[in-house]
C-alpha cells in the first residue's frame, strides 16, 4: 500500500437543524476538533480549501472569509463544488497538491447552513444544481430526479417499497446511536404503512420515493486535514492513508442518461478507478460509507461499487448484510438519511466516520477491526461521483 | 424572442437555441442536428461537441417513443406551487436522444407506465409561457 498522503485530523459538528450560529463559526467548530485531533495548531498548515453548495448563504467567495476566521491566513486558500460531494472533491486536489509537493498540510473544510432559506427555495436551489437551461423549466427537484431513477430500477429488478423501507430502518438504527445526526429517533415498518394517516415516513414525496425515501436537511460542517508521510509520521500515531481516489462525471440532462434501471454510471466509474489506485477489489472494504441521499441511492450505490451484481443490491438489504455485523458494513453512522446531508459537509463527514473506523475510535458504531475502508460520495443527480478508498 | 418565455418557469434568458421556442409556437418541437457530421441532439445545442463544427440544423424529434421512467412530485420547489401534482418523465425513441418533459395533465396517474407508447407536443400555458409535453400516442 503506497503510504504517501494521509487524514491526520478529522472534525465534524452536531449536525443540527437551525444552527444558531453564522457560517464562520459553524466551520470553526470542525475544524477546531480537527486540529486538535492532529495535534496541530493553523501555523502547521500550509493551504485551506473550503467546500460548499452556493446559495444557501449569502456569502460569496466564502474560503477567504472562513480562512480569516480559522486563523488559516497568510496561506493560500480557495473554493471547491461539485454541490453534495464537494468536500470529497476538496480532498482529491488536497491529496493531489500534497502529492505534487507544493504543500506539505493542507485542511479541507466542508460546510452548509441549509437552514438560512425554507424547504421550497432548497429544493428550487436543488433543482437549479441541474441543467437550468432545460430542466429546472419543469420544476424538478432532487427527490424527482433520483425518482426516475427508483421507477426504473424497482421495475426492472423486482425491488419494492419494503426493500427501500428497510435501507432507511438500517439507517435510523444507527441513527439512534450517533449522537452527531439530526435525526436520532428509530424507524419501524409500520412507519412507511401508507393505510395510516400517522405513519410519519410513508407520505407520497414524487413516486415511488416517500417521506422516509428522502434525506434529512441539515446544518453541519466537517474537517478533513491530510499531510505527507513525513509530517504524518512526526504529528499522529494513527495515520490513515488515502490508497486510492476515483472521481467520475455524467451528462446533466436526463435525456442523455443512459440506462435508469442500472443506476448512476458515476458510481460504477468511480468506484472502478479507484479500486486500480488502490489495487484492491470490493472484497477487501471492511467498512463503507455510501452516499444514501435517498434509499435508492444506497442500493444502486452497492452494485456500483460491486458490493452486490448488478440488479441484486436488494439482497443485501434484505439480508442484513450492509448492518454492522455484516459482510460489509454500509453507513453505519446513519447515513445521509439519517445523520443528515449538509451538503458541502457531507464527504467530509463521511470520510471522518471511515477514519475513526480504521483506528478503531468509532464507539458504539465501531465495526470489527476493520483494515480497509471505503467513501462514495455523489454530487447532484449523478453528476459528479468520487469514491475514496482509506487504509491503515 | 428571448428565452424566458420557456417551460413554466425559465431561468435562462438568452441563448443562441432560442429558436427551439418559436418551433414550438408553431407547433414544432425539434432538436438540433449537426451540418457537418450528422450527431443529433436534444434538447438543442447551438455547438457540436462531437466535431467542434457551430453550423446546426434543426430536425423534428420523432413522433414514436416509450416512457422509459417517471415520477409524480406531489411537491414542488419554489415558484412551482400552484402546480402539484404533476409528472415529469423520460421517453426513449429507440435510438437518438432521449427527451424530458412533464406528461400531459390529461392522462391519470394511475393510466401511466413504464414502456407505454407515447409522443411529444408544444403547450402553451395561460400566462404565455411555452413549453412540449409528453402525451399518449
Amino acid at each position: 500500500m503506497a503510504k504517501d498522503v494521509a487524514v491526520i485530523g478529522v472534525g465534524q459538528t452536531y449536525f443540527v437543524r437551525g444552527y444558531e450560529g453564522s457560517i464562520r463559526e459553524l466551520a470553526f467548530e470542525a475544524f477546531r476538533e480537527a486540529a486538535q485531533d492532529a495535534g496541530i495548531t493553523q501555523k502547521n498548515i500550509g493551504a485551506s480549501i473550503f467546500c460548499s453548495a452556493p446559495e444557501y448563504d449569502k456569502q460569496r467567495s466564502p474560503a477567504g472569509v472562513l480562512a480569516e476566521y480559522l486563523g488559516l491566513i497568510p496561506q493560500p486558500t480557495f473554493y471547491i463544488e461539485t454541490v453534495c460531494s464537494s468536500s470529497s472533491s476538496g480532498v482529491k486536489v488536497a491529496y493531489s497538491m500534497i502529492k505534487a509537493g507544493l504543500h506539505d498540510v493542507v485542511a479541507v473544510v466542508g460546510f452548509q447552513k441549509m437552514s438560512e432559506i425554507t424547504s421550497a427555495e432548497s429544493q428550487e436551489r436543488m433543482g437549479r444544481g441541474a441543467d437550468i437551461q432545460w430542466e429546472a423549466p419543469f420544476g424538478t427537484m432532487m427527490p424527482a430526479y433520483y425518482a426516475l431513477y427508483a421507477q426504473a430500477y424497482m421495475a426492472k429488478n423486482g425491488l419494492t417499497l419494503d426493500d427501500l423501507m428497510k435501507v432507511r430502518v438500517k439507517a435510523a438504527t444507527y441513527g439512534q446511536i450517533n449522537e452527531r445526526a439530526v435525526y436520532r429517533k428509530g424507524v419501524k415498518p409500520e412507519d412507511f404503512d401508507p393505510n395510516n394517516p400517522e405513519a410519519k415516513m410513508a407520505g407520497p414525496v414524487a413516486s415511488p420515493l416517500r417521506v422516509g425515501d428522502c434525506c434529512a436537511n441539515a446544518d453541519g460542517a466537517s474537517c478533513v486535514i491530510l499531510a505527507n508521510a513525513e509530517k504524518a509520521k512526526a504529528f499522529s500515531k494513527k495515520p490513515v492513508w488515502i490508497m486510492g481516489i476515483g472521481a467520475a462525471s455524467e451528462a446533466v440532462n436526463m435525456a442523455a442518461r443512459p440506462d435508469f434501471a442500472k443506476g448512476l454510471s458515476v458510481g460504477y466509474g468511480a468506484a472502478a478507478e479507484a479500486y486500480k489506485m488502490a489495487g484492491v477489489t470490493a472484497k477487501d472494504i471492511k467498512v463503507a460509507e455510501v452516499h444514501d441521499c435517498f434509499t435508492i441511492a444506497e442500493i444502486m450505490a452497492y452494485e456500483g461499487l460491486g458490493f452486490a451484481k448488478p440488479g441484486d443490491g436488494k439482497a443485501l438489504i434484505q439480508a442484513k448484510e450492509t448492518y454492522k455485523e455484516g459482510r460489509i458494513p454500509v453507513n453505519v453512522d446513519g447515513g445521509l438519511l439519517s445523520k443528515g446531508h449538509p451538503i458541502g459537509a457531507t464527504g467530509g463527514s463521511q470520510i471522518r466516520t471511515i477514519v475513526l473506523q480504521l483506528r478503531g475510535e468509532a464507539g458504539p458504531m465501531q465495526v470489527k477491526d476493520p483494515d480497509i475502508g471505503l467513501v462514495h460520495n455523489v454530487g447532484g443527480v449523478g453528476l459528479y461521483g468520487n469514491v475514496t478508498i482509506f487504509g491503515r | 424572442m428571448g428565452f424566458e418565455k420557456f417551460g413554466r418557469r425559465s431561468f435562462t434568458a438568452m441563448t443562441k437555441t432560442a429558436k427551439f421556442v418559436d418551433l414550438l409556437a408553431e407547433g414544432k418541437v425539434e432538436g438540433s442536428a449537426c451540418k457537418k457530421c450528422g450527431a443529433k441532439f436534444f434538447p438543442p445545442r447551438a455547438d457540436c461537441a462531437a466535431c467542434f463544427s457551430k453550423e446546426m440544423d434543426w430536425y423534428d424529434v420523432p413522433k414514436k417513443g416509450t416512457l422509459e421512467t417517471f415520477t409524480t412530485a406531489q411537491y414542488a420547489p419554489f415558484g412551482f406551487e400552484a402546480d402539484p401534482p404533476y409528472t415529469m418523465g423520460v421517453v426513449n425513441f429507440g435510438e437518438g436522444p432521449k427527451l424530458f418533459a412533464r406528461l400531459a395533465k390529461d392522462i391519470k396517474i394511475e393510466d401511466i407506465k413504464i414502456g407505454m407508447d407515447v409522443t411529444v407536443r408544444p403547450l402553451k400555458y395561460e400566462d404565455g409561457q411555452i413549453s412540449f409535453e409528453i402525451i399518449k400516442a
